[in-house]
């Protein structure tokens, strides 16, 4: 199983049945193929829709209706569209079970950076800060380092998404949860020892006694 | 009694330097025919508020690419390296507003409202220069409304009177700017009589809307 592959499946188990969820593009969009067996949940999608689905077959397109990217979608039965002041309401407002998000750096105290790398990248924060700032629960879908270089970190030197605290890390090699006394490893992946996590983290980690693996099926 | 206009004559309303709100995500939801007259009459030094600039050759997107715009306020232009290029170069001024933030100050600007407090944003760069204000233990960010003299819209349906009927995720801003805007114009797929579309299916009632064009058909 690729790195990807893993993260997802392991977010995939944070997901309840009836929960509303928004995942972010990329990485995160890889979760809804993960979803275990029974869980059924609608998928938010900011520019409008809740209850977004896999276009159903080639040729079924409808310009009409797309994704955050503006990639072709289709609708479950029982979908709605709505504007975007009622997109962000849901977001903002509390309606908003778990958001799923990636990351570019993750601090001690729990706080997101994924929206511009100043000089190099500005695409803007699209709806992520609302995401971040309103959703329940927040959880971040991640690769544990770039290039070799820790994305957790002490404090985020690129700008932030939000002050608020992230609920749950999720990378290819650990589960980490931010807390008031800092981020404590929770699981290591399969075939991870917690030596592995420490020396890629540039951030301290707390380790409890017990550190289970992922519960995650290859 | 009709508002639907001739394409080339309710675009020749708009003035170079003209503040638009365009509706569309990514493109979804953009009136295609008024940004291709847009283009055609060669306008100039236009302020454009919508929730992104799309593609290079898509939506508002092209009137990037064509340097017909100085100003943008936008959520997000990840997907348009022209309109980066642009700001990079000091070409075309860009304002970066979270999305929702986005929706609620093009809202506030139609509702009569001289702005909104939101929690998006309190401690990152989008509070500088801005007001915090703490209502019962939580901080907010004072927004200011946004309001354009025109609105360009896209709609599935309009009837001859211009209320307006929506389909899936192209309503996103429409709805919204069709209230914030001196002027509204709206190119609809479909034009039919009037009563053909039912009360309760309207979303922007017709005294909203100015002048119609219409994308496909015409009927009746």
């Amino acid at each position: 199983m690729d790195e990807k592959t893993l993260i997802a499946k392991r977010v995939a188990l944070e997901l309840r049945p009836g929960n509303l969820v928004n995942l972010g593009i990329g990485l995160p969009t890889m979760v809804a193929s993960h979803l275990p067996a029974g869980v059924n949940v609608f998928f938010q999608s900011e520019n409008g829709i809740v209850g977004m689905a896999p276009v159903p077959e080639p040729g079924a397109e409808n310009e009409d209706l797309s994704d955050a990217g503006g990639s072709p979608i289709g609708a479950v039965p029982g979908a709605a569209s709505f504007d975007s002041a009622m997109s962000f309401g849901l977001i903002r407002g509390g309606h908003l079970d778990v958001t799923v998000l990636g990351g570019l750096q993750i601090d001690e105290e729990g706080r997101l950076a994924n929206w511009m790398v100043p000089g190099k990248m500005v695409p803007g924060m699209g709806g992520a800060m609302d995401l971040v700032s309103g959703a329940k629960r927040v959880i971040v879908a991640m690769q544990h380092s770039a290039k070799g270089t820790p994305k957790i970190v002490k404090r985020c030197e690129l700008p932030l998404t939000s002050v608020r605290r992230v609920d749950l890390i999720v990378t290819e090699l650990a589960v980490i949860e931010p807390t008031d006394k800092g981020l404590v490893l929770r699981e290591v992946a399969p075939g991870v020892t917690v030596a592995d996590v420490l020396a890629q983290t540039g951030a301290e980690l707390i380790v409890p006694s017990a550190v289970p693996t992922m519960p995650v099926a290859a | 009694m009709s508002k639907v206009r001739k394409l080339e004559d309710t675009v020749a309303m708009i003035p170079d330097g003209a503040v638009l709100m365009i509706g569309g995500f990514m493109g979804v939801g953009t009136p295609p025919h008024l940004i291709d007259e847009l283009l055609r009459q060669n306008k100039r030094g236009l302020t454009v508020i919508a929730n992104d600039t799309a593609r290079p050759a898509v939506g508002i997107g092209r009137l990037i690419a064509a340097k017909a715009v100085r100003k943008v306020i936008a959520s997000h232009i990840g997907t348009n390296p022209e309109t980066q290029r642009q700001m990079i170069a000091g070409e075309t001024e860009v304002e970066l507003v979270p999305q929702g933030t986005l929706a609620e100050r093009v809202r506030a600007g139609g509702f009569g409202l001289g702005g909104v407090l939101t929690p998006t944003g309190v401690g990152t760069v989008v509070e500088d220069g801005k007001q915090r204000i703490e209502l019962d233990g939580t901080v907010y960010l004072l927004e200011k409304a946004l309001k354009a003299d025109f609105a360009l819209i896209a709609a599935k349906r309009a009837d001859y009177l211009g209320n307006l009927e929506y389909a899936l995720t192209a309503r996103n801003f429409n709805p919204l700017m069709a209230m914030a805007a001196g002027t509204v114009i709206a190119e609809a797929e479909d034009i039919v009589p009037v009563g053909v579309i039912p009360p309760d299916s309207v979303v922007t009632p017709n005294v909203l809307v100015d002048c119609l064009v219409a994308k496909e058909h015409r009927h009746g």
